[in-house]
């Protein structure tokens, strides 16, 4: 059987390290913000939790619980170290910014919102844009966290990438 | 490349899987480099040439609406689908082709039962006796019936081997039991149910039973009349006829009984503002134009797998998968649901440390087609405490090259997943 590269670029080291241990993954004691995703018909289910700061609505911390694929589960994980200290508007920036990688689009002549280590792991994680039918997968945490960033989303968001482009 | 060893020994009357396969033009292609390896058959199974190019010529040469005209063209369409009627009669072996309902497919027909059959005998606080391995088309219909009109639905339990026991079905029978509804082999795990010990459990207190047969009619010999049930239903896309055809066998004692579930053209036999008449069954049940093309294609699709034999099917592809769950049980860490006997071409599994999205990525990556998640049963994935599976599931055109295939791909996840 022939190296299959394409799989290798999905299931590299650092997407396997962190489906195999995902980091904050736990419960958060007091979140102000929570959303939940669920894609039924594969079955990746996450909540995400976020603590916004008072005044600067920074992410002072972000955990996630759930199960799904190993894409699913690295994702949600370097989610939360990517966004952790980043204010709402960063972290949109950076969704936006995946999610151009994710389609496979070109993204824009503007520098990455993402630098270093960051920059990197978004890099692994858009690997799924060669297996389209994965990238709700990818994508799923962070259209969860993008629900529980609105204004309002305690626990109320209900969000699938199911359907989605 | 040596002469490996032959997987099964496959006797001399076997049908020739090698042979049928041409067939089937869609098989013959390589997916992400590698031969496809088709083994998604529970889901939906590949057409063969006979029934693309029944349809096509009906199309061509006899195409037009049915029963309402005069001319030529309705006459011949009016026959060919009347014709698909006594095909799929003959099939199952049912007693009349007014016996036989044609619908869009299984989750209509069980539909059509949970609609139509609840209005003429499911009072408040009557039930319907369920098991927790049904697909969701034979759970989520009732369920919209116990909450809309209080009828009781009550699932019986799976064996921790993930059969079920006829005896604990029988448990769950009483004076308000009004519907047995259970299928005859189970998509998810393959399981074979002990439908004859059900339905005699049923019988002994008259009540009906439905069989959803969607996984049993293109597998094995099916004959409603032995098995003694009331109802049957299956779709046609599933027996390598086309989508969009499905059949509801039901007993004409049930059917004469049983009032429309959806009304219009067709199915009437005289309108007035004062009030309308329905036709007899199973025009009764065929509101609208009908999938006619459709129903040419499944009689095709039967008129083919009959002439390769029901038993020749099954026995071939009895051997095919116990040859695959012998090589599977080489692969570490493997854990398999459902029996291992099950006589069925299903077979669902789990590699420990790998979740079953990212072992059927890998294996379509290798030409492999599986199916991977709940495969539409969540209740009975929770019972088993796992949130999916992966399911391989074999047709009579599948060989152990299909097996090696298989393998191959999982020794590959096991590289990425060790």
């Amino acid at each position: 059987m022939s190296a299959l590269p394409e799989l290798r670029d999905l299931y590299q080291e650092l997407i396997l390290d962190h489906g195999r241990h995902p980091r904050n993954l736990r419960k958060m004691a007091a979140p102000n913000r929570e959303a939940l995703g669920n894609n039924p018909l594969c079955g990746d289910r996450v909540t995400v939790y976020l603590h916004l700061g008072d005044h600067d609505k920074r992410i002072e911390d972000v955990s996630f619980e759930g199960q799904g694929c190993a894409i699913c589960m690295a994702s949600s994980s370097m989610m939360t170290e990517i966004l952790k200290g980043r204010t709402a508007a960063e972290a949109q920036a950076v969704f936006d910014y995946f999610h151009t990688l994710c389609a496979g689009e070109e993204p824009s002549a503007a520098a990455p919102p993402v630098a270093g280590d960051d920059f990197e792991r978004l890099q692994a994680l858009a690997g799924v844009r060669d297996f389209p039918i994965r990238v709700k997968c990818a994508t799923l945490p962070w259209h969860t966290m993008q629900a529980a960033l609105c204004p309002g989303g305690l626990g109320l968001s209900r969000v699938s990438t199911e359907g989605k482009s | 490349m040596t002469a490996a060893r032959p997987l099964f020994r496959a006797p001399p009357d076997a049908l020739d899987a090698e042979a049928l396969r041409r067939d089937f033009p869609a098989l013959n292609q390589k997916i992400h480099g590698f031969p496809l390896a088709y083994l998604d058959n529970a889901a939906s199974a590949q057409k063969p040439r006979a029934v693309l190019e029944a349809m096509t010529r009906f199309y061509e040469n006899d195409y037009a609406n049915i029963h309402r005209g005069v001319h030529e063209l309705s006459q011949r369409a009016t026959n060919a689908y009347e014709n698909a009627r006594k095909t799929a009669q003959r099939f199952i072996n049912a007693n009349a082709a007014d016996e036989i309902v044609f619908t869009r497919g299984a989750t209509e027909s069980l539909n059509l039962v949970a609609s139509s059959f609840s209005r003429a005998f499911l009072r408040e606080g009557d039930e319907v006796v369920i098991t927790e391995l049904e697909h969701h088309a034979n759970i989520v219909p009732w369920q919209v019936l116990a909450k809309e009109r209080g009828v009781i639905l009550k699932p019986a339990p799976i064996t921790p081997g993930g059969s079920v026991d006829a005896a604990q079905v029988e448990a769950l029978l009483t004076k308000r039991t009004k519907l047995v509804s259970v299928a005859h082999v189970s998509n998810a795990l393959g399981t074979v149910l002990p439908v004859a010990d059900i339905i005699a459990a049923a019988k002994k207190r008259d009540i009906p039973v439905l069989l959803d047969g969607c996984q049993a009619v293109g597998h094995m010999p099916v004959d409603v009349r032995a098995l003694g049930c009331d109802f049957y239903v299956f779709s046609g896309h599933k027996l390598y006829g086309p989508t969009g055809i499905g059949v509801l066998y039901g007993r004409k004692e049930w059917l004469a009984e049983m009032p429309p579930w959806q009304t219009g053209g067709d199915m009437i036999e005289s309108v007035s503002f004062k009030g309308t008449t329905f036709r007899e069954p199973p025009a009764r049940f065929e509101a609208g134009t009908p999938p006619i093309a459709g129903a040419v294609g499944l009689a095709a699709a039967i008129d083919y797998v009959s002439a390769i034999g029901m038993e020749r099917i099954a026995d071939y592809e009895r051997r095919l998968a116990d040859a695959a769950r012998a090589e599977l049980s080489k692969i570490n860490r493997i854990t398999f649901y459902g029996p291992r006997d099950n006589h069925s071409p299903i077979i669902s599994f789990n590699l420990e440390g790998a979740h079953a999205h990212d072992v059927g990525s890998i294996l379509d990556r290798c030409g492999v087609a599986a199916r991977t998640g709940h495969h539409c049963a969540e209740p009975l994935m929770e019972r088993l405490g796992v949130p999916g599976t992966t399911r391989v599931s074999f047709a009579f055109y599948n060989t152990p090259a299909d097996i090696e295939a298989l393998c191959r791909g999982l020794e590959k996840t096991r590289e990425i997943f060790p």
